[in-house]
């Protein structure tokens, strides 16, 4: 096939500068809540300029492996995307991911398989790129694989670890480098597929010990990785809106990595290698210290007279809401309570849920109004003034353990003081420790009560008691 | 150095600047939607797809770009709509009558 209609070089990169534009403005209206959905579209205009301007580039003289390429993609995006709970969201987004990283990965790969038959013909200055995209591709979308599956529970959310892991990931690493080296001076295909390999291997390694409380960090992270394979492809590539679209993500998803990290008060090196919650010694020391204390449990018809006869209630959400999607039972809760002229309120600690502002997106969705929304610095004045704290499957975000107790491993991150509210309800499963694996000092305080049960039929009972209230 | 290679990287530094700026603004209730929205955005690895599966020529660089360009158009397409549906949600709609 002909190319269609060919414009020169400097046609399409000035279409490329129309693209970055609008995907820079995009993501700019992306950061306020009435520009958000706009924001999003203008990104994909600027997407979809440079997807099409791209047909025109004289170098393509074959379509139909792009447009079968792209039906197919087109189909798998759409289905999915349609199809996914909002409760499974930081998964899907991790899947998404995941398909970008192998993709820049397999231009590297393709791109070193076309120069590899004639060594000699590659540049020192795309080879290292070119590396570094394999490297990184495959390392998110190996990585990516696994937060899926640890989010969607197919495989245990609890860090998996060995002994002297850390030094075999740092031998694996090493070895990677190694082959980088190999690959680019000797520019045989071999050592190529095996940097693709390792990569892929310490991908998996990296992500498996990292416990399922910290995989929204994960997330943002690998999502800043394939931002920056996208953009060193562009290096390759020699192709700016690849550089321009790659590095916007590489930079910003890097800086909401640290800003995540921040809001648990740990350093990513802490989460990427402190395989956080695999009950270290100390917190074996406090589990087996809370052995022995006795916690009161409470009917759905007790709990509801408190809560109608309250002033002020402070509903506590967290992965258990989202698990049960109990959030439309909730707004009608809150809906019932506000008629009896209770004050509710959501406290939103940042890093509930599995992703940040997990629980925003939820609660949207179940057209809870923002007003009733707080961050956790705001509500924590609150809780001493609070009558009922109801903590619906949230729990290492209510830890006291993690204010108190400087043997806990969640000792320094910023909790939501429900125990200092006059009640506390607290809507779980069972007694069985949160995602972190960490016992929760809550339950066995004096003003706390377990409502045993899913978060969803609990409130639903609830809503039933306080309508006979 | 080349020249090429120059301009590359005044860009590659110059993105990186601007990735942080437009970024540090955003409120923690939409993190959720701009890490799906980013995540979309890095789907422009499409582009470095296409141009290679235009330009293949034996059957195993096809093989990969083919590839390639599932995975890009699946970050991509899927990236925009999942976003569109959270966003979607934070439309402030007019509070509907309980209607019970």
């Amino acid at each position: 096939m002909t190319p269609l209609l060919a414009l020169s070089q400097t046609a399409i990169n000035f279409t490329y500068l129309v693209a970055a534009v609008l995907l820079i403005v995009g993501i700019r209206r992306l950061s306020s809540p009435p520009t958000a959905r706009s924001g999003n579209w203008i990104a994909a205009v600027g997407m979809g300029i440079a997807i099409f301007f791209t047909f025109l580039d004289p170098d393509i003289t074959s379509y139909w492996l792009i447009f079968a390429g792209m039906a197919v993609g087109t189909v798998i995006g759409v289905v999915s995307a349609r199809r996914v709970k909002m409760t499974a969201m930081p998964q899907m987004v991790a899947l998404f991911n995941g398909v970008g990283g192998g993709a820049a990965a397999l231009i590297a790969a393709a791109e070193f398989h076309r120069i590899a038959p004639d060594p000699g013909h590659l540049s020192g200055d795309s080879i290292g790129a070119m590396l570094f995209s394999a490297l990184i591709g495959s390392i998110s979308f190996s990585g990516s694989l696994i937060a899926f599956g640890k989010l969607q529970e197919v495989l245990p959310g609890r860090p998996i670890t060995f002994a002297g892991q850390q030094l075999v990931n740092a031998l694996l690493f090493a070895a990677l480098l190694a082959l980088g080296v190999a690959a680019g001076a000797s520019e045989q295909g071999m050592w190529m597929v095996l940097l693709l390999l390792g990569a892929l291997l310490f991908g998996v390694m990296l992500v498996l010990p990292i416990g399922g409380a910290d995989m929204p960090v994960v997330i943002s992270l690998l999502n800043a990785f394939t931002g920056l394979a996208a953009a060193s492809a562009g290096f390759v590539l020699e192709n700016t809106a690849l550089i321009i679209g790659g590095t916007l993500v590489g930079a910003s998803g890097t800086l909401l990595t640290v800003l995540m990290g921040r809001a648990m008060n740990r350093s990513i090196a802490n989460v990427l290698f402190g395989a956080f919650g695999a009950a270290p010694a100390g917190g074996q020391a406090v589990a087996a210290s809370t052995d022995g204390k006795s916690y009161r449990e409470v009917t759905a018809d007790d709990a509801a007279v408190m809560l109608a006869y309250a002033q002020r209630v402070v509903v506590v959400p967290g992965y258990g809401l989202a698990v049960a999607q109990a959030q439309h039972a909730v707004r009608e809760l809150a809906g019932l309570l506000e008629a009896r002229g209770v004050d509710v309120k959501y406290a939103i600690h940042p890093v509930a849920g599995r992703m940040p502002g997990h629980m925003n997106v939820l609660l949207a969705e179940a057209q809870v109004p923002y007003p009733q929304l707080y961050d956790m610095d705001d509500i924590n004045p609150e809780f001493p003034r609070t009558d009922v704290a109801l903590v619906i499957g949230a729990n290492d975000v209510t830890n006291p353990a993690a204010r108190d107790n400087p043997e806990s491993p969640l000792y320094g991150m910023p909790i939501l003081n429900v125990d200092q509210a006059a009640n506390v309800v607290i809507l779980k499963r069972s007694m069985s420790p949160g995602f972190a694996g960490i016992d929760n000092d809550l339950f066995y305080e004096g003003n706390s009560a377990m409502l045993f049960g899913d978060a969803k039929s609990s409130v639903e009972k609830l809503v039933a008691a306080v309508k006979a209230a | 150095m080349s020249m090429t290679l120059l301009n590359s990287i005044t860009v590659f530094v110059l993105a990186v600047f601007i990735g942080i700026e437009i970024i540090s603004k955003v409120p923690t209730m939409l993190h959720t939607p701009l890490m799906s929205g980013t995540n979309a955005i890095h789907g422009i690895v499409l582009v470095g797809a296409m141009l290679i599966a235009g330009s293949a020529d034996s059957d195993l660089e096809k093989a990969l770009a083919f590839v390639a360009v599932v995975f890009a158009t699946i970050n991509v397409v899927g990236g925009f709509l999942v976003t569109d549906r959270m966003l979607e949600m934070f439309k402030r709609k007019p509070s509907k009558p309980e209607s019970e």
